[in-house]
């Protein structure tokens, strides 16, 4: 039988989550209630977090600091984070926008968690409780790759720099159904200039790999460009290290695949999708 | 395991109910409570037909833990009619021919309630994105969106939404 208990600190939650291995957080619902509702999660404690520090956004500083708890909708209204719309918009329509969270969105499997591969693309990092003890921060990347072992611990916020030109933050979800649909796949590119070529950008791709990932081959090859059409040709050409796409109800992994290059060229050229 | 209370205003009326601890909110509406308005659809998000208003802001019934929704209000297309006047929106949709089978109805007339309570004047690019959540499986959208557009025109957003 689950039960649910309420947790008034985020400390609480995540001494719980130490010491229960049944104990699973639950803030939006629309990842955790849909195992309810199928029978898939039957056993444990579900937990939520009523802590109004779960809930928090921080973005008008140099160090973007947003809660775990803090919903899509949310998003949407903070004009701070106006680089962060297109891809909270691309997260459902609105009654899911106003449900789901930061934090869960860490945890949707793919095709879902395009919110993530902005984050990624931003070099986000995770601020993890485990036990009673302050949080610590890890890399979003590092993160994605243990997701799967769990038992980290409870996600608190995430956090990254400020975009310094926020018009060098590119997102586009590429989806069969308009204008809302599950994605073949997303890209997000963060890409900071000087003196007219591109410095340590960062690629991060959903739905290519069973967590969102980063482009690593992508970004050497834009790294220290100009972005012209020699730049995107060979970042097109080092598109797939690292890719491994599912096939599911969306898209094969062989679809994924053939037009992976055509968007990340056109985002990379700021050509409409 | 015991069930949990819960009680909450819906469609302006106190009401209580005793739930699983990790029930949804729509078995709540639906079985508890005998409020057949949000239907149950796919359980899982995708659909929209069990789309209600929390606080104002629409929710999916069957994603949300009834235990969350304790001191809220809750508003469904049950508490949308007054007697035998339909809301406008109600009026709308029956005038533009917007329901076919009618299974989806329910949720867009929320979602478009929630829409026009934030903007009474919604372009049409702003209505289909609003109703982007919720299924027609009659694909009947045109007609949904001209009826959304029609409400709005006639002045529901302001007056009842």
């Amino acid at each position: 039988m689950l039960d649910v208990r309420s947790c008034t600190s985020l400390a609480e939650a995540a001494g719980i989550l130490s010491g229960d291995r049944q104990a699973l957080l639950i803030a939006g619902g629309t990842l955790v209630m849909r195992d309810v509702n199928e029978g898939r999660l039957t056993e444990g404690t579900l937990l939520r977090v009523t802590d109004p520090a779960f809930r928090q956004i921080n973005a008008s500083g140099a160090r973007v600091e947003i809660s775990a708890g803090v919903t899509m909708a949310m998003i949407l209204s903070n004009r701070d984070l106006a680089y962060l719309h297109a891809p909270a918009r691309g997260i459902g329509g609105p009654a899911i926008r106003t449900m789901a969270t930061i934090g869960g969105n860490l945890f949707a499997e793919a095709p879902y968690g395009d919110f993530t591969v902005a984050l990624l693309a931003l070099g986000a990092e995770v601020v993890i409780q485990a036990g009673y003890g302050s949080g610590r921060a890890m890399p979003l990347e590092d993160f994605l790759a243990g997701r799967e072992r769990g038992g980290q611990g409870l996600v608190t916020a995430v956090q990254f720099a400020r975009p310094q030109n926020p018009s060098e933050f590119l997102f586009r979800k590429i989806s069969r159904v308009k204008p809302k649909g599950i994605s073949l796949l997303s890209i997000a590119a963060y890409l900071p200039t000087s003196g007219g070529r591109l410095v340590q950008p960062r690629v991060a791709y959903g739905a290519m790999a069973p967590t969102p990932m980063r482009a690593h081959g992508v970004e050497r090859a834009l790294d220290g460009k100009p972005l012209d059409q020699a730049a995107i040709q060979a970042a097109k050409q080092a598109a797939f290290e690292g890719c491994r796409p599912a096939t599911d109800a969306i898209a094969s992994d062989w679809y994924r695949r053939e037009i992976l290059p055509v968007h990340l060229g056109r985002l990379l050229a700021g050509e409409p999708r | 395991m015991a069930k949990l209370p819960v009680q909450f205003r819906l469609n302006g009326s106190d009401r209580a109910g005793f739930v699983d601890p990790a029930g949804n909110l729509l078995d709540l509406l639906r079985r508890g409570l005998g409020d057949f308005g949000p239907k149950y659809g796919c359980g899982q998000g995708t659909c929209g037909v069990c789309t209600v208003l929390v606080d104002g802001e629409p929710q999916l019934a069957c994603l949300t833990l009834a235990v969350s929704c304790e001191g809220k209000q809750i508003e469904t297309t049950s508490g949308m009619a007054d007697g035998p006047n339909l809301h406008p929106l109600q009026q709308a949709f029956m005038d533009s021919f917007a329901a076919q089978c009618g299974f989806c109805t329910p949720g867009m007339l929320t979602a478009a309630r929630a829409l026009l309570a934030k903007n009474p004047n919604p372009t049409r690019d702003e209505v289909v994105e609003a109703i982007s959540g919720n299924i027609c499986r009659c694909t009947g959208y045109e007609p949904i969106i001209a009826a959304i557009l029609a409400a709005a025109a006639g002045g529901a957003g302001m007056r009842r939404a």
